[in-house]
């Protein structure tokens, strides 16, 4: 299959992290410290990456800033010609390391809050303190000239606080906020009943988003990611699996997508042994959803299999068994009952946190 | 309001890049990239938030050969445009 040029590369540099929010998107089995890869593979990675036609690099983790040579890699990426963009909890980074970061040239720096209630949001986060010393890293973020994004989850215990959210954001300086329902992969699918809004609350959510955006038109840009279960159609999941990015995992695997391990028999390359450029045009793992030829119906006869792409491969393997089947978010798919049903099923208040990966 | 005395820039965050590997520029910023065609590229090339709007036309006037008016009116209707996405600032 002819792949395009792909636009952005996420690089998960680490599964370390302070915070253990239960929608994490890293695997339920997380890359021990003692296997991630060294700067000299991110350094080429980088440079392969730019060489490929990759334009942005999200450095991602767990938590990026727990790797000492943060900076470095910054440079590393604005030598090769990337636009950097930092996605962070803020923790463990004070003023003096950001500073080094926006020497060494960071384009943008994207900061995520758990909720605006700061109990609520240590809670989420399970560390005591996360909140209020987040509100202190975002002053420290303007003063070191780098633009901010604030980034929200949203699930349950939060989506009634949106509003509250985006006049957070413009306090803290932010010109974006980024607003997006919890997925329900790994973690997130553990802790489904616990992270679902009930139907009414998804709903109103996205009258709110449509209010909150033109009363705050002149202070800041919202996108709003909607939850997929409550939706007529799937989302375009990666916008096409294999067509615009891809992610590096802490151990050197390049994956299609963050969920893409939970698919069985789905053979991943890893950058220790394959340049990039191979693993995009040739892996099996992003050969194998590429196009439609992978379809089943009713996506393969459907004139909107360009649009959604069939919606998501994870998704429809977690809910049907089968990463071929349509994604049964979809209305149109012969297991959406199995989504309607979850959708309607009871709620849970506790939530299983995010494990820490071993040394 | 856009006069000729405006002094268009790039936003934080934007940066006006080529492109190795399809040609052209991108104008990047956070989680988008917007592909531009020549003409724009050349405009937003000379938006360094010192060259004033009609310093910016007088130097395209004296680069392509087209009417001073045309050339206001596109330089204008980009930066407008621009400027709503929060790519640039005046």
């Amino acid at each position: 299959m002819n792949a395009p040029a792909p636009f952005a590369l996420l690089a998960e540099l680490t599964h370390r992290c302070p915070l253990a929010c239960p929608y994490c998107s890293n695997p339920l089995e997380l890359d021990r410290k003692s296997d991630e890869l060294a700067i000299e593979d991110w350094v080429r990675v980088f440079n392969e990456a730019a060489e490929l036609g990759i334009l942005q690099l999200h450095l991602s983790g767990g938590e990026p800033a727990v790797r000492h040579d943060l900076a470095e890699l910054v440079t590393a990426a604005r030598e090769a010609g990337l636009y950097s963009n930092l996605i962070t909890s803020g923790i463990g980074l004070n003023e003096a390391r950001l500073g080094e970061l926006a020497a060494a040239g960071l384009d943008h720096l994207q900061l995520s809050i758990q909720d605006t209630e700061p109990e609520n949001a240590d809670r989420i986060a399970g560390l005591v303190g996360a909140h209020r010393r987040k509100r202190v890293f975002a002053g420290q973020v303007r003063a070191a000239g780098l633009p901010l994004t604030v980034n929200v989850v949203l699930h349950r215990s939060n989506i009634a606080r949106l509003g509250a959210m985006v006049e957070e954001a413009i306090a803290l300086g932010a010109r974006r906020i980024e607003l997006a329902h919890a997925q329900y992969y790994g973690w997130g699918e553990r802790n489904r009943a616990a992270l679902m809004p009930d139907r009414e609350a998804a709903l109103a959510a996205r009258d709110e988003v449509a209010e909150l955006r033109a009363r705050h038109a002149d202070a800041i840009t919202i996108d709003y990611v909607p939850p997929d279960y409550f939706a007529r159609y799937p989302k375009p999941c990666m916008n096409g699996w294999g067509r615009q990015s891809l992610n590096v995992t802490p151990s050197g695997l390049v994956l299609p997508c963050h969920a893409a391990q939970t698919i069985p028999g789905l053979e991943f390359w890893n950058v220790r042994e394959h340049g990039l450029a191979e693993i995009w045009r040739a892996s099996p793992a992003f050969e194998a959803f590429r196009g439609t030829e992978w379809m089943r119906e009713p996506c393969r006869s459907c004139e909107r299999r360009d649009i959604d792409h069939g919606g998501c491969r994870c998704q429809a393997l977690a809910l049907s068994g089968d990463a071929r089947n349509t994604d049964p978010v979809c209305s149109l798919s012969p297991h959406h009952g199995l989504v309607e049903e979850i959708a309607a099923a009871g709620r849970k208040d506790r939530y299983v946190m995010r494990g820490r990966p071993a040394r | 309001m856009i006069t000729g005395d405006s002094t268009p820039r790039l936003a934080p965050g934007v940066r006006l890049q080529p492109d190795r590997v399809r040609g052209g520029f991108n104008l990047l910023s956070p989680e988008h990239v917007l592909r531009l065609n020549a003409s724009s590229a050349a405009i937003l090339q000379l938006c360094d938030g010192q060259r004033s709007l009609g310093e910016i036309v007088d130097h395209l006037a004296g680069q392509f050969a087209a009417e001073r008016e045309q050339l206001a009116n596109d330089v204008t209707a980009l930066i407008e445009t621009l400027q709503a996405r929060r790519l640039v600032e005046t």
